[in-house]
């Protein structure tokens, strides 16, 4: 079983995110539950997605208190949350964010890897919603799933112009993890201190 | 066909499936993608159905009271504060022996005002003479809808069915489903045909004044009807199974009762995760197991007395209270063994009120508890140091 928390604030599409995540999973022939755990019912108050996976139904309706993996939407949640709360010592996590601020301490196992999701996002769809970006990363740095499901699975979330856009979004997201594990070098450089 | 869909618009498709005639409701959270998935659904053609938009739930209940009436198949949707303003004509609804089918996305009642899941809200109409029924997962919730047409439009039952599925945990949660065929759900599931309805050309009336020279026996011909019921489901269970190819529903589902020492008993999605640690605790040599009740309303009596009476520790796990007594539940499965020769020692532990989320330790909790020499009454999880605190 593998379990993915996801920090966001609402509004900010974790609940999307966590679907578009599960449908990449069912098309691969696993069993997810994704769900949502909203804090105060605004926009932009911090909240929760999760997704669990498994090979079999999932049965287990609690919160997600040791993460696997973590996609982290918004850098800012970093600030007065401890979003790495119960992260697992080798776990993964994907950040939101141009440049390492504020990262609490972490175990040298755990690998926090920082992605510019919301300058992709600018650039391919135009709005700074960087998930589909971070989704694309989370492929790359975790190769738990393929590229090509998430893709499947964009498209099936998405109509018009979005997919392209989206897909687009997710691909650089993914390349970009891609350059950073080429060498141990180049991944240091992708990777919070 | 295997789907990973949403909870409430798993719930949508099969009630789609179903084909009501009427449906109307009033949007609450958690309950609102399902009805707003069925809008959508009629708007584009989908289902031929009147969808009726109304101003309060005490509207919504009374729209499908009346096509119900009028021999139409009806279904509404609702939650917490909703259900209570319909309170007045859930009572009604059953009182006059309407089929209607209702989903309750179970959620905590004010005040506090609070979004999240319990299930004090079906507890409060449990005496309304609605069928209530708990899904444990998105599937049985799809296959609850469908069961739940059956029983409620059988000649002989007559009566409305609540299918209850947890707020958030279910209608928000997306699960792998196998939703089903139309032919499947047509074979299992004829057109219905009323008994009595309101016809200008042979008039009738439901629900007039009775005196005390009457009222009594209408109030018993239903907790008879009840019992009816008891003995249908078991049934229904057994047809769904040989046409959708699966077991789903019934009055109770036993998980590793075999030998068990301490068994919790709980309703809906809360199941899983006990199961999931039954599991774990069984690896350990733990002789542990869960009895989950799936039909409330009537309750199993002869099913609980059957699969607890052996076992030495029962601990009743539940999301309501009776504020100023015992917990519902706890009080009922104690009256189950009231007068019995053998009867487990039963403790009652409420738990995940108000969406406090119910985690593996929760519950290893309960069982941990069951070892004590005295029985409990108690509350999982609460947090002392709030109750402290002063203005």
């Amino acid at each position: 079983m593998k379990e993915i928390r996801i920090h966001a604030r609402a509004g900010q599409g974790a609940i999307t995110t966590a679907s578009i995540l599960g449908f990449a999973y069912f098309l691969e022939g696993k069993f997810p539950y994704a769900f949502p755990n909203f804090g105060a019912a605004r926009m932009g108050a911090p909240m929760n997605a999760f997704v669990r996976v498994d090979d079999k139904p999932v049965r287990l309706r609690s919160q997600i208190y040791e993460p696997d993996y973590l996609l982290i939407s918004d850098a800012t949640l970093l600030r007065g949350f401890n979003c790495f709360k119960g992260f697992k010592d080798n776990g993964v996590a994907i950040i939101n964010a141009r440049h390492d601020f504020g990262i609490p301490e972490h175990k040298s196992g755990q690998k926090i890897y920082l992605v510019a999701a919301n300058d992709i996002a600018m650039e391919t769809i135009g709005r700074p919603l960087g998930n589909t970006a971070l989704l694309g990363a989370y492929v790359a740095a975790t190769d738990e799933i393929k590229l090509d499901s998430l893709i499947q699975a964009i498209k099936h979330r998405f109509s018009g112009k979005a997919v392209e856009q989206n897909i687009s979004a997710t691909q650089k997201g993914y390349e970009y993890i891609k350059q950073c594990r080429l060498s141990k070098q180049s991944e240091e450089k992708c990777l919070a201190r | 066909m295997r789907e990973l869909l949403e909870g409430s618009l798993a719930v949508a498709e099969a009630v789609r499936l179903c084909k009501p005639g009427v449906i109307s409701a009033y949007p609450i959270t958690p309950q609102t993608h399902i009805v707003e998935e069925l809008a959508a659904i009629i708007a584009n053609g989908k289902l031929r159905a009147e969808f009726v938009n109304v101003e309060s739930e005490h509207s919504a209940a009374s729209v499908v009271l009346g096509a119900s009436a009028a021999g139409t198949r009806s279904f509404t949707a609702t939650s917490s504060q909703g259900l209570l303003l319909m309170a007045e004509v859930v009572f009604n609804i059953a009182g006059m022996r309407f089929p209607v089918v209702m989903t309750c996305a179970n959620r905590a009642i004010s005040a506090p005002l609070n979004i999240w899941n319990d299930h004090q809200d079906a507890i409060t109409v449990r005496d309304s003479g609605w069928v209530q029924l708990h899904a444990e997962n998105v599937q049985e919730a799809i296959d609850l809808h469908i069961q739940a047409y059956r029983i409620a439009e059988d000649p002989k039952i007559m009566l409305p069915v609540m299918v209850n599925m947890d707020g958030f945990i279910l209608t928000h949660g997306l699960e792998v489903v196998e939703l089903p065929e139309q032919d499947q759900v047509d074979k299992f599931l004829p057109a219905y045909k009323a008994l009595y309805r309101l016809d200008v050309s042979n008039p009738l009336t439901f629900g007039p004044l009775v005196d005390p020279d009457y009222y009594l026996e209408a109030r018993f011909a239903v907790h008879q009807t009840h019992k009816d019921v008891l003995k249908l489901i078991p049934v229904v269970k057994e047809e769904f199974q040989k046409i959708f190819g699966r077991p789903s529903g019934g009055l109770v589902e036993g998980y590793r009762l075999d030998d068990a020492e301490k068994v919790i008993v709980a309703m809906g999605s809360v199941c899983g995760t006990i199961k999931d640690v039954i599991d774990a605790l069984r690896e350990k040599g733990k002789k542990v197991g869960l009895l989950k009740i799936v039909t409330y309303r009537p309750l199993p009596i002869d099913e609980i007395c059957q699969a607890l009476k052996n076992v030495p520790r029962v601990a009743v796990l539940e999301k309501a209270v009776s504020l100023g007594s015992y917990s519902p539940l706890l009080s009922e499965i104690r009256a189950v063994f009231s007068g019995k020769k053998k009867s487990p020692v039963i403790s009652g532990f409420v738990i995940g009120l108000g969406g406090r989320d119910i985690t593996i330790d929760s519950i290893k909790e309960v069982y941990k508890r069951l070892s004590a020499k005295t029985i409990s009454e108690e509350y999982i999880d609460l947090k002392a140091e709030l109750l402290e605190e002063s203005i």
